[in-house]
């Protein structure tokens, strides 16, 4: 429903399986982050990546869950706008524009 | 308007009397600067300045005083936490507030209600009961309470949530629960400081923090630099903005949290009634509005926009609790910035970088801890090391694993 050009109402992700979706289908899962390895990581090291977030503005790199379809996919989203820059599945960022 | 009113009201020989002065310029150096005039910032300078004789202080505030978190809260006090640690930091706060009218000289309308956290299964009623233990074990008045007490307490209330939700099985009744004005703390406070020297500068803001061989040696302002070996950092919501500039990682992420008013109504709910349930908590205020809170946006944002599904979801929620609203207007709606920590309890204390202190961690609860947390971190910055009271705060308990579990009390509950 768009008000004006370029401005809509109603909030819409990209699912890459299913398309434009409203926000209302998704869950946020948090940012991406990588585990290191718990074998060799060092308490602190595991703290860290336990506890620690990114938290400062900026363009973050998140997991969303398309919840209808069960799709976990990864989002790049400002923090601050809330625009989506672009959505992908887990190991597709290559391919995908 | 009456001429003579309007004669006196346009007439310069009789200004309007400010509440404290406006600084033009900023010194290149003091004592101690504070980033933040919300009521945290504004009451651990008062504190610096009235318990510790520091005084050549700036605080640095990039918009008004005020307009961050402390003036877009619900105004909930209150000391039924969970852990012990909460438990007594909470209650060292109400006993502060209880006095602090009379200290500011100011009246804050400080007002006892009585604060109900409805339990809607055994569950829920189950942890009310093991808060309210540890709760009277730690001298607080907190209880478990039946339907029945809650139905005669607060009438207008449906025990049977208008069918759609689970049913009221009982509440955590704790008696001191209060509301205040929120925007009067932030201003006894800025009065107070700035009567005993403290420099407040509003449409200031912090820009970059100079660091030098592990010590704070500056900040960096849009109005220039200042010279200062001690800073606190009491900006809440703005918290992540603030620690890269420092090079501190920490857990906080920012969501933003919502709240509206309705229409003026003549006094008739008396109580705070909090539903974690149904994600809203409310109370009226002495201005005669209900004022209304939900829960946590669901996802990161740092950005005070406000939105329709909060508006729908906190009516339904009301009307749930309270079918006799369904005329009532909504006033006004808007959301404020919550610092995020995993264990719902705040970040305090003395950090890695030697002068660098952090007042965060606020998420949906820090307005009820204005006075103490100014108060121990005034204590914290003038002795350099971490009150008594805030040690189990200390953000190097993400590095110990020991974390201070309050999620059961600080969830909705504010
Ligand atoms: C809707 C809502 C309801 C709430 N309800 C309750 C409740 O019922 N009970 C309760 O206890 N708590 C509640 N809270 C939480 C409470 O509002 C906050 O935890 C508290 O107000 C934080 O106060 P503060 O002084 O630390 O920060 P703030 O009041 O947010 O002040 C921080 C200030 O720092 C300034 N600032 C930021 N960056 C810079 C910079 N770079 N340079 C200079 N200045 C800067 C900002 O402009 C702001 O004024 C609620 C919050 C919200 C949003």
């Amino acid at each position: 429903m768009p008000l004006r050009s370029g401005i809509s109402i109603m909030k819409i992700i990209t699912c890459p399986i299913n398309g434009p979706r409203p926000l209302q289908e998704f869950h946020f899962g948090g940012e991406v982050r990588t585990m290191p390895d718990p074998n060799s990581a060092t308490d602190e090291q595991w703290a860290d990546y336990v506890f620690n977030r990114e938290g400062e503005p900026g363009l973050k790199r998140e997991w969303w869950y398309h919840v209808p379809s069960g799709t976990w996919f990864i989002a790049e989203r400002d923090n601050r706008t809330d625009e989506f820059v672009r959505t992908f599945l887990y190991g597709a960022e290559e391919c995908d524009g | 308007m009456p001429h003579r009113l309007l004669k006196f009201a346009l007439s310069k020989k009789h200004p309007e009397p400010r509440m404290f002065r406006a600084p033009t310029e900023l010194k290149s150096e003091y004592d101690a600067v504070i980033i933040g005039g919300g009521g945290h910032g504004l009451a651990a300078a008062y504190y610096l300045a009235k318990d510790h004789g520091i005084t050549n202080v700036a605080i640095l505030e990039k918009g008004y005083i005020g307009g961050g978190g402390t003036g877009r809260n619900t105004a909930i006090i209150r000391s039924n936490y969970l852990t012990p640690e909460g438990i007594r930091f909470y209650q060292g706060s109400v006993e502060l507030f209880q006095d602090l009218s009379r200290e500011l000289n100011l009246n804050l309308f400080y007002s006892k209600r009585g604060h109900f956290t409805l339990a809607h299964s055994p569950a829920s009623l189950r942890t009310q009961r093991w808060r309210a233990e540890v709760n009277k074990h730690l001298g607080i008045d907190s209880r478990v309470v039946t339907p029945e007490f809650i139905k005669e307490t607060v009438p207008e209330i449906d025990l049977h949530v208008g069918g759609h939700q689970a049913p009221i099985h009982g509440a955590l009744y704790h008696p001191p629960g209060a509301v205040a004005r929120h925007d009067a703390v932030a201003w006894g406070y800025a009065r107070g400081a700035d009567r005993r020297g403290v420099e407040i500068h509003q449409r200031t803001a912090v820009t970059d923090i100079e660091i030098r061989d592990g010590a704070v040696a500056g900040v960096h302002t849009d109005k220039g630099f200042i010279k200062t070996r001690k800073v606190l950092s009491a900006v809440a919501g703005w918290t992540t903005h603030i620690t890269p500039m420092v090079g501190l990682r920490t857990p906080l992420v920012i969501h933003p949290l919502q709240a509206m008013v309705t229409e003026p109504l003549k006094p008739w709910l008396n109580s705070i009634v909090v539903s974690a349930s149904l994600h809203l908590y409310v109370s009226q205020s002495s201005r005669g509005e209900l004022v209304a809170g939900a829960s946590l946006d669901p996802y990161e944002l740092i950005s005070m926009r406000s939105t329709l599904d909060f508006a729908e979801g906190m009516s339904t929620g009301l009307l749930d609790l309270f079918p006799c609203l369904g005329d009532i207007k909504v006033l006004r709606q808007w959301a404020g910035l919550c610092d995020m920590t995993p264990d719902f309890s705040p970040i305090m204390g003395v950090t890695p970088i030697k002068g660098f202190y952090i007042d965060a961690g606020w998420g949906t609860w820090g307005f009820k801890a204005t006075p103490i947390s100014g108060k121990t971190m005034a204590f914290t910055m003038a002795e350099d090391r971490d009150h008594k009271l805030i040690e189990a705060f200390s953000l190097s308990r993400f590095k110990r694993l020991e974390l201070v579990g309050e999620k059961g009390a600080a969830s909705v509950g504010h």
